[in-house]
């Protein structure tokens, strides 16, 4: 358990709680949640970065340490976000992209045929490809092998708050990946956190439940602390459940030792 | 199918009999409700809601924040054109009214642009009066290309078109479209509009539609508060939302609620909306459509708008001029649509946004051709 770090595109993080930079009341806070959360890796949406540099730069204040993953927040085609992930590359956010095809506005449902699409492109490319998707067995593994380097199912719809409603399915990708399995979108609280790392998620990406929290900079160590208590959970091998008591202390125990001297 | 068949429906439906039974137990189980149906919404609307503004203010800022974060988008306005040829009583470009009229060239209109620019609006909505003549299309569509060269994001607020034509302004790199209905009282409407193409109720209505089947990433509609009866109006409005959001999954609709303010011709309300009133307009429409844009502009006073930031509000505009010409050259603030009464400068209210504890976003989108 010591060592337990987690290998994306080559990068080893130790912190398996990504976060992200949207909804943040004053982008100056973004640093001061990276410290607290020790989040090693940051989603920004490419669209909200003044690559003309007029207004304040959002990636002026994510510490060079931090991995940034640029997304394709705003595309509603393979097409384009491609283009977004190359102008992202070309602007310097380096090779990580999360892909995020959108096409509704209701419920924010990703794409998965764009996505794979997309997906299949810049893993071609050389991007380091992290794909927002439904979870979905089959997609996930066409994802494999068009070279995805992990997969982001979501466990509510992004920014819902509602937790692992997925769950039955993000348990098969779990079960089934040989990339890792990154939950992303829904989680609105710390116990969501540990849930998905009980179950044995790779990492989770957690935005909205901290940056609208009263208090971001806390929020973000308490999802620290829970992706912690999950992922610990997992390595330690929770026991089974069941749906009757099982005594501490069995009745029939004393049976044992008499058996063993039999 | 239209809207127009909803706006018929309701024409048979006695709202004032509606609004008048609404008790505090109809309005604390709409309050309690996750996604509110038409009755919910009008029931916020009546004047027994008035009496619980707070509970309304409290969910209204809490939906906010979850869909929206505390953040406030901000755009511009620019006013390239005031010919019109139309008679609207109560709009400054009315055909009759004498005011110096002006159509921007290509060139006085990049002016305009570097002036923006420099305040680092990244978010313009462009604008002109109701005259295909002294606007054509291919004026437009050379403006759109223009303009995109130096902002992120073009919306337009002009003359309804077809889908067609909105197509060609879409391509050439308008992502938004904002259209008033104004009133969605028919009677009232005739009564408004004395002449000019606008006369024609059904195709401004039909427009916003128009707009969303032609690909407009964003489709902005409202009434102008004051016209026809207000409660009415916020009614069909919020209907008018609901029935785009359920019909076109690829655009975001947006809602705004301008109240009438002063300008030549010294139109007077009929109907006009009192702070109160208006406050409780914007907080039921945050509550029937969590997910839309709310948009206040400066036609609101300054201290009235930084309060509204926490009610639900998502994007105002700053610095606006609503003369043609008049961020290049002030002198040109005399051929103004309206009177703003939010007088500062895109820094100032970028400023008050921050002392609210939101952040202004000047780039929220950008089209990538």
């Amino acid at each position: 358990m010591e060592n337990d770090t987690l290998t994306i595109g080559g990068l080893e993080f130790t912190s398996r709680l990504f976060t992200g930079t949207g909804k943040f009341a004053d982008d100056r806070r973004i640093a001061d949640m990276l410290a607290a959360s020790g989040s090693q890796l940051i989603t920004v949406a490419l669209r909200r970065i003044d690559l003309g540099g007029k207004s304040h730069n959002i990636l002026d204040f994510i510490p060079k340490s931090v991995t940034l993953l640029p997304n394709t927040s705003g595309a509603r085609t393979a097409a384009e976000a491609v283009r977004i992930a190359r102008i992202a590359r070309e602007a310097g956010c380096g090779p990580f992209i999360k892909i995020e095809v959108i096409t509704d506005t209701k419920y924010l449902m990703p794409d998965n045929y764009e996505t794979l699409a997309a997906t299949e492109t810049l893993a071609r490319e050389g991007f380091v490809v992290l794909p927002y998707v439904l979870p979905d067995l089959p997609l996930a593994k066409r994802l494999e092998d068009a070279g995805a380097a992990a997969v982001m199912p979501l466990g509510a719809p992004i920014g819902s708050n509602r937790g692992l409603e997925t769950a039955p399915l993000i348990a098969l990708l779990i079960e089934n990946c040989r990339v890792p399995v990154v939950v992303d979108a829904g989680i609105g609280r710390p116990s969501h956190a540990a849930a998905a790392m009980e179950m044995g998620a790779d990492a989770v990406l957690v935005n909205t439940a901290i940056a609208t929290a009263e208090y971001p900079v806390a929020m973000g160590r308490a999802f620290s602390l829970a992706v912690e208590a999950g992922r610990m959970a997992y390595l330690a091998k929770m026991a089974e459940e069941s749906r009757t008591a099982q005594a501490s202390s069995p009745l029939t125990g004393f049976l044992d030792p008499i058996e063993d001297i039999v | 199918m239209s809207f127009i068949d909803v706006v018929e429906q309701y024409e048979d439906f006695d709202v004032d009999g509606f609004l008048g039974q609404v008790t505090d137990r109809d309005v604390e189980r709409a309050l309690a409700k996750e996604k509110m149906e038409p009755m919910d919404f009008l029931a916020l609307l009546s004047p027994t809601a008035a009496g619980h503004l707070e509970p309304m203010a409290q969910k209204a800022r809490r939906l906010t924040v979850q869909y929206f974060g505390r953040t406030i988008q901000l755009f511009i306005p620019l006013y390239i054109s005031n010919y019109c040829s139309n008679q609207c009583l109560y709009c400054g470009f009315n055909r009759t009214h004498a005011i110096e009229r002006k159509t921007l060239t290509l060139e006085e209109i990049e002016c305009e642009a570097q002036a923006i620019a420099s305040t680092g609006m990244q978010h313009l909505l462009l604008l002109t009066g109701e005259s295909l003549q002294a606007t054509p299309m291919d004026y437009l569509e050379a403006a759109v290309r223009l303009l995109k060269r130096y902002f992120a994001s073009v919306s337009i607020e002009i003359f309804p078109l077809d889908k067609a034509d909105y197509r060609r302004l879409k391509t050439a790199g308008a992502d938004g479209l904002t259209l008033y209905q104004e009133t969605y009282d028919r009677s009232v409407y005739r009564q408004v509009h004395l002449a000019g193409r606008k006369a024609d109720y059904r195709n401004r209505l039909d427009a916003p539609e128009r707009g969303a089947r032609a690909g407009f990433r964003a489709v902005n509609i409202g009434p102008l508060v004051g016209l026809g009866e207000k409660r009415h109006d916020v009614f069909m409005c919020g209907l008018h939302a609901r029935y785009l959001d359920d019909r076109f999954l690829e655009t975001e609709i947006g809602l705004s609620l301008p109240r009438i303010n002063p300008a030549e011709g010294g139109y007077q309300p009929a109907h006009p909306a009192d702070d109160r009133a208006f406050v409780q307009f914007l907080l039921a429409l945050r509550l029937f459509m969590p997910r839309s844009a709310l948009t206040v502009s400066t036609r609101e006073r300054a201290g009235f708008r930084d309060r509204l930031i926490h009610l639900g509000v998502t994007r105002l505009s700053a610095g606006s001029c609503t003369g043609v010409g008049g961020y290049a050259r002030p002198a040109e603030r005399k051929t103004a649509q309206f009177e703003i009464s939010d007088q500062r400068s895109v820094a100032q209210v970028a400023q008050a946004i921050a002392a609210q504890g939101y952040q202004p976003v000047y780039k929220d989108w950008d089209l990538i051709a």
